[in-house]
Order: C-alpha cells, then sequence, then structure tokens
C-alpha cells in the first residue's frame, strides 16, 4: 500500500538570488528584485533584503511568507536584545540567533534560504550562509536562491585561494576593494539573468561600513 | 493609618471598606526618590531624582525605554518597577509584531492597572509597590499616565511622585496651562525646575537628576548630562549674582517657596523628611 501524499503544499518557491560578499572593513549583499510563482511574475519589485540591525543584514530567497515571519521574529528578538543589553546586536551573535531560530522550526521549516552579511566585532566584512534548518557556516562570500548554482562557481573562481600544492607557488588572493567587490556583483547578476528566469528586473546592493549603510539599484533584463 | 487587625492581607476588608495592604503599597511609593512626568501637545519629558544607597554606589535607574514611542519612570520598589517595565516591553512587542503598528499608550496601561488589580484580589500574591508614570505618544497624541498600586490609572497634563513630590507638584499646579504649548527645550526646563523643587535648597547639579523626552519625528530617548547642565546653568546662578536677569526672578520665586514648602511636606507620610536650612 503505497503512502497517501497530500495533494496541497504548504510551501511555494518565490525564486530569486541572494549573493553576499565580505571585505576587510566592509560587505557588500544583494538580491535581485522579483518575486515569481510558477512561470508567472508576481512582482518586478519586492525587496529581499532586510535590515536587521546596524551590523546585520539578512537576505532570504525561497518561500517569502516564510522569510517575512522569519524576519519579524528575529527583528522581536533584537528588540528584547536591545532593551536587556543596551547596545545593538553583533553580526556574528545575529548569525547564531537565526541559526538557532530555523531550527527549532526543524520539523516544519522555514521554508528560507539566507545569507547573512555584516561587520564582526572587529569590524571585518563577514558573510554567514545557511541551509534551511539552520545550518550555517561564516564564509567569506556566498550565494543563494535560484541563481546559486551559476552564480557561486563563478565566485569560487574568482574568489576563492587557489590550493596551496599549487607550483609556482601563489599569493593567497589580494583583498577585494569595495568598488571591485560591487563591480563583481553586477557582473554575476547580469550573468545569472541571462540564464535563469527566475532572476531579472532590478538588483538591489546594499553596502555596509562602520558609517552606515549605502543602496545602489541596478536595473536587470526584464524576460 | 495606625496598625490594625484588618491589614494583614490584602484580601480582608476593614469594616470602612478600606483595603489597607493596597494602602500601604501606595505609602511604598511615596517613600522612593521623585519622579516627574510633562507633556505638551507633542512631547512627554520624564525626569527623576538620582538616589544612591551611598556615596560607593552608583544610583538606581528610574527611567526606562519600553519603546520608541513610550517610556516609564517609577517610584517606590524599583525591583517592582522593573519587572513591570520588561512586562510592558513584551507587550509593547507583541502588539507591534501583531498588529505591526505601535501599541497605544491607553492600551498599555490599561494593561498594566489590570495587572496590578489582580495582585489586589489574591491572596497568595501582594500589590506590586511601584508607582509608573507612563509618557507615550500615540495616533491621538501625546500623553501621560499615572499607574497606582491600587490598580487604577489617571491621565494627567503633569504630575510628580514619591518623596518630597509635592513641592514638584505645587510648581507644575502654577504652570499646568502652558504646557501644551511649550517647545521641547521648555518643556525640558520645565521638568528640571520641577525636580529642583523636590531637593529643597540642595544644589542641583546635573548629576543628580535623570531626563528623558519623546516626541513626535523624537524616539525615545535620555538627554545627556551635559545638555542638563546648561539648561540648570540658565536658571541656577553663582550665590553672588542671585539678584541678576528675568531667569533669577524664576530662580528668586522657588527659592522662596521652597522655605516655605517644608512645613507641607509631612504629606509623604514618614515624618523623617527633616526641612533643609535656608
Amino acid at each position: 500500500m503505497t503512502k497517501q501524499h497530500a495533494n496541497w503544499s504548504p510551501y511555494d518557491n518565490n525564486g530569486g538570488t541572494c549573493v553576499a560578499i565580505a571585505g576587510s572593513d566592509y560587505c557588500v549583499i544583494a538580491a535581485d528584485t522579483r518575486m515569481s510563482t510558477g512561470y508567472s511574475i508576481l512582482s518586478r519589485d519586492y525587496s529581499k533584503i532586510h535590515k536587521l540591525a546596524d551590523r546585520a543584514v539578512l537576505s532570504s530567497s525561497g518561500f517569502q511568507a516564510d522569510v517575512k515571519a522569519l524576519q519579524k521574529v528575529l527583528k522581536s528578538r533584537h528588540l528584547i536584545y536591545q532593551h536587556q543589553h543596551n547596545k545593538q546586536m553583533s553580526c556574528p551573535a545575529m548569525a547564531q540567533l537565526l541559526s538557532n531560530t530555523l531550527y527549532f522550526k526543524r520539523f516544519f521549516p522555514y521554508y528560507a534560504f539566507n545569507v547573512l552579511g555584516g561587520l564582526d566585532e572587529e569590524g571585518k566584512g563577514c558573510v554567514f550562509t545557511y541551509d534551511a534548518v539552520g545550518s550555517y557556516e561564516r564564509v567569506g562570500y556566498g550565494a543563494q536562491g535560484s541563481g546559486s548554482t551559476l552564480i557561486m562557481p563563478f565566485l569560487d573562481n574568482q574568489l576563492k585561494s587557489p590550493s596551496p600544492l599549487l607550483l609556482p607557488k601563489q599569493d593567497s588572493n589580494t583583498p577585494l576593494s569595495e568598488a571591485e567587490a560591487v563591480d563583481l556583483v553586477k557582473t554575476v547578476f547580469a550573468s545569472a539573468t541571462e540564464r535563469d528566469i527566475y532572476t531579472g528586473d532590478r538588483l538591489e546592493i546594499m553596502i555596509l561600513k562602520a558609517d552606515g549603510i549605502k543602496t545602489e539599484l541596478m536595473d536587470l533584463r526584464k524576460d | 493609618m495606625f496598625r490594625n487587625q484588618y491589614d494583614t492581607d490584602v484580601t480582608t476588608w476593614s469594616p470602612t471598606g478600606r483595603l489597607f495592604q493596597v494602602e500601604y503599597a501606595m505609602e511604598a511609593v511615596k517613600q522612593g526618590s521623585a519622579a516627574i512626568g510633562l507633556r505638551s501637545r507633542s512631547h512627554v519629558v520624564l525626569a527623576c531624582v538620582n538616589k544612591a544607597q551611598s556615596e560607593l554606589s552608583s544610583h538606581q535607574r528610574k527611567i526606562f525605554k519600553v519603546d520608541d514611542h513610550i517610556g516609564v519612570a517609577i517610584a517606590g520598589l524599583t525591583a517592582d518597577g522593573r519587572v513591570l517595565s520588561r512586562y510592558m516591553r513584551s507587550e509593547s512587542i507583541n502588539h507591534s509584531f501583531t498588529y505591526e503598528s505601535p501599541l497605544p499608550v491607553g492600551r498599555l496601561v490599561v494593561h498594566l492597572a489590570d495587572k496590578a488589580q489582580v495582585c489586589t484580589q489574591r491572596s497568595w500574591k501582594r500589590p506590586y509597590g511601584v508607582g509608573l508614570l507612563v509618557g507615550g505618544l500615540d495616533e491621538s497624541g501625546a500623553h501621560l499616565y499615572y499607574n497606582c498600586p491600587s490598580g487604577n490609572y489617571f491621565e494627567y497634563q503633569a504630575f510628580a511622585i514619591g518623596s518630597r513630590s509635592q513641592a514638584a507638584k505645587t510648581y507644575l499646579e502654577r504652570r499646568f496651562e502652558s504646557f501644551g504649548d511649550s517647545s521641547r527645550e521648555d518643556l525640558i526646563k520645565d521638568a528640571i525646575l520641577a525636580v529642583r523643587e523636590t531637593l529643597q535648597g540642595e544644589t542641583l547639579k546635573s548629576s543628580l537628576c535623570t531626563v528623558a523626552i519623546l516626541g513626535v519625528d523624537e524616539p525615545f530617548h535620555f538627554v545627556d548630562q551635559e545638555a542638563i547642565q546648561k539648561v540648570i546653568d540658565t536658571f541656577e546662578k553663582v550665590p553672588e549674582e542671585e539678584e541678576e536677569e528675568g531667569e533669577g526672578e524664576a530662580g528668586e520665586g522657588e527659592a522662596v517657596a521652597a522655605a516655605a514648602a517644608p512645613a507641607e511636606q509631612g504629606g509623604g507620610g514618614a515624618g523623617d523628611v527633616a526641612p533643609m536650612e535656608m
């Protein structure tokens, strides 16, 4: 007797891609603004980037209703933290909180694929990448969402330090400047837009530094 | 009031229809150091006197941020006040989460009052020994409420609670009609002047008082000590220069009133408030 399966799913995938790159004193978080369902477009102007704290910005693709709920929970928890500690949460602290919040719903997960970007306690850029149930790791750069498979290999090519076994001996990567990182992000999104139908319309880029957050917008192909 | 056979339990009425435990709780509020609140149409200012246990310790925090648009000043058992502040913060966060909008102040004080009332009708509880001046801003404007241990609450244009608050109340009664249209700077100045009334002759320094303000386009925040000292400097002249200036007139008027006030201070209930020598 084969198991009966539900003919209704509580989840939907709204598509889209999120990328983050950490620098020596900045962090770049970018996401496209297209929200889709199936083969239809729901919005060309939906932001997938949410500021959680002065030094922690979350970008999530997946099921946007779950993303919105997750963001509300994190915002409330951050307020409580501020009342108790008289200061904002650091990015590593927020990273742990996000992981715990996701695992809390291990058996009915938030369908959210997250990239958390910000500045750590020393002011250096940090990026944390997650799966849907909270497994996370600090990395130098990350991509999630429908275009991630197209983008990640390219970021590896550009940003990953070469193997120490390579001959002739090569230096580890020179640190990326802010302008170079923004340029790289624009390049990867333009390429991903070409081949991923769920990525496009507009690109929203947030540059997080110690003195504040700057936002930049760039048009992408709308087909 | 004197000890009698009806004051052991909060759930025992006296033959004259009083709940003495609740009234004793209100006495606890009168023992705490003073807290003052005043409001205009667009701003609310909360101020309090910093009292430290000894010279070695830091002073207790008596003003708490509940949300960007609500603050609270307490007098009485500060531990009870801290617990109630935590409750208010949690109510405010839950409301924002559910309704995506700031909690109206009037709703918050009703929740607080209902919470306080519960403690007046359970034999295994005791009333909260703290009075709360809740100041906040919502769609209907700026509000200041006073929450009692009895579970009652009232709205005020300006109010003072705690020890020697009568002097501050007298000052506020004289001036409250002009508060509605006051600028935020004048409101802060009036708050500091009211705090000065409760000090009864002791020189007012910025280290002795804490002031917080919230208003339209201004989330709740503490006024920093230098700004307070600047306001104090405008009316607290060095003794030789007391006759100068229009501001000096306010300073002198108050000094005279404060000297006359000690006679009325017994209203605090505790007879140990010694009149200051002038």
